[in-house]
């Protein structure tokens, strides 16, 4: 749900990471974090694991140009992908604007991707959203790593819609993939104010 | 037929929480509902929150939406991360709602912690906003709670003149003119 002030003149929206435990949505958030110009973000919060692992979620606030006289803002929240984590997964996507599916390409891990996003769409569906109809891009992340799927087959099994998807690694240095991920759900959403 | 479909998005997933199934599912099919603010009720809002702090003798009352976005912030907030603190208390609340479903309670309406220094004061308003008061030794929860009570009555009032007013609007997309430049402007910047 997006978030428009007429007095501060913003308009606020929330997109959220969602995917398998350790596919890299956390990774995907913290390279924007540490790639972002200082000015244009606020503080990236973890809530997670002594492991590392997200125990409710991430949330990253950034400030793009205004738009129409209106500041846009992005909240960014990840999701904890470990199944047992269902009940926080389902707090996080209320209000969401946009869904990024982060779905990890590694072969023996195709399977939890399945998983991962049967549960999206169950927690879509308690919330009464239409994943043919809300703003919705899926990244195939890892591409770095040897003994991935080819891009085909995660496409056949995650993408029958055929929404925007993207080949990433969110852990590389130089991050590919990221933005253009990030830049196609904002698209979306934007292009979906416009026509409301 | 936007703005309403606000509601029904909030009723849709209030009774989804509670397992009753949504009478209103096919009401809500887009994930782009909105929460729209206008200048009139945000300074009734503001008026409201600045009273309470002085009334209540808090150091600072932020008034908050379900979703973590700030509606008010005032008082001594000048050395508060007031994004991050919102974002936070969304998610302790929202975790706090899912905690009395689970036991069979409708709702914790208020939480409280407390702190060496620094208290909070958490409650419900109207019940899609948040209501936080931090406050510390030159106060007590004792007032803290009986004005808190009263600034509700009226917040709820504001509330609902804004429900009114969103409904009413249905006509006004300030968004109708973008273009495709505009949007891809919107990263040229920072990224
Ligand atoms: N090789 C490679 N490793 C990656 C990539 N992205 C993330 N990783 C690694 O994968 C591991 C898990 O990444 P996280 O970002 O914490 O995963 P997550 O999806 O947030 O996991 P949960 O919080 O449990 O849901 C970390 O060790 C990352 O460094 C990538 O593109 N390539
Ligand atoms: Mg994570």
């Amino acid at each position: 749900m997006s978030f428009i002030n007429y007095s501060t003149r913003e308009i606020i929206l929330k997109i959220v990471y969602y995917g398998p435990g350790l596919s890299g949505k956390t990774t995907n958030i913290k390279f924007i974090y540490a790639a972002t110009n200082p000015e244009a973000r606020g503080k990236l919060i973890s809530l997670e694991t002594k492991a590392d692992r997200t125990l409710f979620f991430d949330f990253l606030p950034l400030s793009l140009p205004a738009i129409r006289g209106f500041k846009t803002r992005l909240h960014l929240y990840t999701v904890p992908g470990q199944l047992f984590y269902s009940a926080s997964r389902k707090l996080i996507m209320k209000g969401a604007d946009g869904v990024i599916f982060v779905a990890d390409s590694q072969e023996p891990r195709f399977e939890a991707n399945l998983i991962s996003m049967d549960d999206l769409k169950e927690n879509l569906a308690a919330y009464n959203y239409d994943i043919e109809k809300i703003p919705f891009v899926i990244q195939y992340n890892k591409r770095d790593l040897p003994n991935v799927s080819p891009v085909s087959e995660l496409r056949a099994a995650l993408n029958p819609w055929g929404v925007p998807d993207f080949e990433a690694a969110s852990g590389a240095p130089d991050g590919p993939g990221v933005f253009n991920t990030l830049k196609a759900v904002v698209k979306m959403i934007i292009q979906d104010l416009r026509n409301a | 037929m936007l703005r309403s479909a606000r509601v029904v998005d909030w009723r849709g997933e209030q009774s989804a929480a509670s397992g009753q199934g949504s009478p209103l599912a096919s009401d809500c099919t887009s994930m782009n509902p909105r929460n729209v603010v206008f200048e009139e009720e945000q300074r009734l809002l503001e008026e409201a929150c600045t009273r309470l702090a002085r009334e209540s003798l808090a150091k600072a009352i932020f008034l908050i939406d379900q979703n973590g976005q700030i509606v008010v912030a005032v008082g001594e907030i000048a050395s508060i991360d007031t994004t991050s603190l919102a974002s936070l208390v969304a998610g302790t609340t929202a975790a706090t709602s899912s905690l009395a479903k689970l036991l069979g309670e409708e709702e914790f309406p208020v939480h409280f912690h407390e702190g060496k220094r620094d208290n909070l004061h958490i409650s419900l308003v109207a019940t899609e906003y948040i209501l936080t008061v931090v406050f510390d030794q030159r106060s007590s929860l004792g007032l803290v709670r009986l004005r808190v009570k009263k600034a509700t009555e009226r917040l709820t009032e504001i509330f609902g003149e804004l429900a009114r007013r969103q409904s009413a609007d249905q006509g006004a997309n300030v968004f109708s003119e973008i273009t495709d430049e505009d949007i891809d402007n919107l990263f040229s910047d920072n990224f």
